[in-house]
């Protein structure tokens, strides 16, 4: 390419300033020219990462629907969505931080750890409720801190910290607790209210839930419209060119996993409600499930790409697709056989996907 | 416009940087003047020191003797981000831009304008709307008008196109002096014309632009002056006008002296 000689370049004559957007059009019938209808599919789904859990969640809805009467009794759709209150708080956390291109196998333990430094604080040692939470929220905060100084400081994989720090918190919990559950009927009602029922329409809600989708609102707003949510997005995408731009790498991964442990401690405090107890044995299959939720839900795992409302939607084809094959009469371990099945079609969907023009 | 211009302060001086990486010397003693208005182009073979040259005015490296006059006045950079306060911006060879996000996103990417009023100083909601404007308005400014959708996520561009957001961003904000490292490097022949067109609007616009390159044809179509480094030290500054690009070659392979 050294030996071309340059001549008046072929440009564009100059568009009038501010002018309708009438080369957006030009720009992506350039695009579309050379397009498949399945590649236009999957430029849409490029863009919009949302659309394909949601298409498998009502097809999901419809199809258990005619399988069992029961399954859209509103007895029934209650008992999805408490189902889903606690996986679904945790999956945000894992969002955040697989948009940064990272993984958290932690997120489980870091909960029912908080979990049980609530309810051990104010059962045994009878300190208010409202201070036990405060605990709950340091142990999700100091674990939070914790991952993120081994990824941003010691640079090691989130992979690998998780791993390692999954151990140490289940070790902790154990430790701490004494493998003993505590019974929601010894906490103060604070503690438990998460569990409380509230009916609009003759459908039953717990304020679990309504926490949790208060929580996608309120990170779904963040991520979109704040600066530090594009910075979140920028780092997972590409962290040197993030650099290069002036943003401080190492702060927003921090931020991304002190904001998780602090989501993580609200989980535990949903699922203290949900379960109306505090177990150092829960949540071993939360890691795995709040990772399906994310992946389902079309966040890319290489980071960079998602939305939360992915995620809720990815959570909720979970619920849908436990409770639905258990009312079909089938046995657990298809559930989980269909959940598998689930994962390896979102991840082959997203790397599709992203075969989007090199 | 390049001839008359020693009687000029320059906009950027270095005067006598040295830089050295253990017993190697990637810079010995050189010295450089960029004008207001022009585009100065770094030539070299690999190994003389364009890239060290570089990055010591940019922040990058902080050299080791030597001073750097931004406007007259002395500067110390310690860091990128201090060249870049100072209205110094660099376009990197590859292409600083974050695929995922779009086109407005990319062009305030790290210094986003917030709202005005509660939303934007307590909720700290960014201006969307404006930036997409403004992003509208430097992109037409530039002439760029295969760009106006600024929605459009950087992925789905050009490798001319990316580099023309790239460059758009360091036009944006590079108040004082936009430099470009191999911005063609990547690039096919006509997406290349598309780049050194650009630079030859940023120049119209009054920002003195530094321009590294390989490329022979390209620096001597743009440049208005033409800064030779070899072996660490500046072999010659020249003009197109005054020496051909056969005569470039050889001081810059030491065939030839200026």
């Amino acid at each position: 390419m050294s030996q071309h000689t340059t001549g008046p370049a072929p440009s564009a004559p100059p568009q009038p300033t501010g002018g309708p957007p009438t080369s957006a059009l030009d720009l992506a019938e350039e695009f579309l020219d050379r397009t498949t209808p399945l590649s236009r599919i999957r430029n849409t789904l490029h863009r919009y990462p949302a659309i394909s859990p949601a298409i498998v969640l009502v097809i999901a809805v419809i199809v258990f629907g005619f399988l069992n009467d029961r399954f859209l009794n509103p007895a029934n759709l209650s008992l999805i969505t408490q189902q889903v209150a606690v996986v679904g708080t945790l999956a945000v956390a894992q969002t955040l931080i697989i948009l940064t291109a990272g993984i958290d196998l932690s997120v489980g333990a870091v909960m029912v750890l908080s979990s049980m430094v609530v309810a051990q604080t104010t059962v045994h040692l009878g300190l208010p409720a409202v201070v036990g939470l405060f605990l709950g929220l340091v142990v999700g905060l100091a674990a939070g801190a914790f991952n993120g100084f081994l990824v941003t400081r010691l640079k090691l994989p989130p992979f690998i910290v998780t791993l390692g720090t999954l151990s140490i918190f289940v070790a902790l919990t154990l430790l701490y607790s004494g493998g003993a559950t505590v019974r929601g009927g010894e906490m103060p009602a604070l503690l438990t209210a998460m569990g409380a029922t509230f009916s609009i329409g003759g459908v039953n809600f717990t304020v679990g839930v309504l926490m949790m989708l208060l929580l996608y609102v309120v990170v779904a707003f963040v991520l979109q419209k704040t600066a530090w949510g594009r910075h979140v997005y920028a780092v997972g995408d590409d962290p040197e060119a993030a650099r290069l731009a002036g943003i401080s790498v190492n702060r927003v991964l921090m931020s991304v996993y002190l904001a998780a442990g602090a989501i993580l401690a609200l989980g535990a405090w949903i699922q203290i409600g949900r379960t109306n107890a505090a177990s150092p044995n829960a949540g071993a299959e939360l890691n795995l499930d709040s990772i399906t939720a994310v992946v389902i839900g079309g966040t890319s795992l290489f980071g960079g790409r998602g939305t939360v409302w992915g995620t809720l939607l990815g959570a909720l084809i979970v619920g849908v697709f436990r409770n639905g094959l258990s009312l079909a009469g089938l046995d657990v371990l298809w559930q989980t056989f269909a959940v598998g099945v689930l994962i390896i079609v979102a991840v082959s969907v997203d790397q599709w996907i992203r075969k989007v023009r090199k | 416009m390049s001839t008359a211009t020693e009687t000029r302060t320059p906009i950027l001086q270095a005067r006598r940087l040295v830089k050295t990486f253990g017993r190697v010397v990637g810079l010995d003693g050189v010295s450089l003047e960029l004008y207001p208005g022009e585009v100065l182009a770094i030539i070299g073979d690999n190994g003389a020191g364009k890239s060290t040259l570089v990055k010591c005015l940019t922040g990058a490296y902080v050299p080791d003797e030597g001073e750097l006059l931004l406007d007259g006045k002395p500067v110390h950079f310690k860091r990128p981000q201090d060249a870049r306060a100072a209205g110094i911006e660099t376009v990197y060879q590859n292409l600083a831009v974050s695929p995922a996000l779009d086109v407005a996103a990319n062009l305030f990417l790290g210094r986003e304008v917030r709202k005005k009023g509660i939303l934007g100083s307590v909720f700290r909601v960014v201006d969307q709307k404006g930036m997409r404007q403004q992003a509208r308005e430097q992109l037409s400014s530039l002439g760029i008008s295969t760009l106006q959708d600024v929605s459009v996520a950087v992925e789905n561009l050009s490798g001319g196109q990316r580099q023309a957001v790239a460059v758009a961003r360091a036009a944006a904000f590079g108040s004082k002096v936009v430099v470009l490292d191999e911005p063609t490097a990547a690039l096919g022949v006509r997406e290349s014309n598309q780049v050194l067109e650009l630079v030859k609007r940023l120049r119209d616009q009054g920002i003195p632009v530094i321009l590294i390159s390989h490329n022979m044809p390209q620096v001597f179509e743009v440049a208005d002056r033409i800064h030779i480094q070899r072996l660490g030290k500046r072999a010659a500054t020249i003009t197109p006008h005054s020496h051909s690009m056969t005569d470039a070659v050889a001081i810059m392979t030491g065939a030839a002296t200026a």
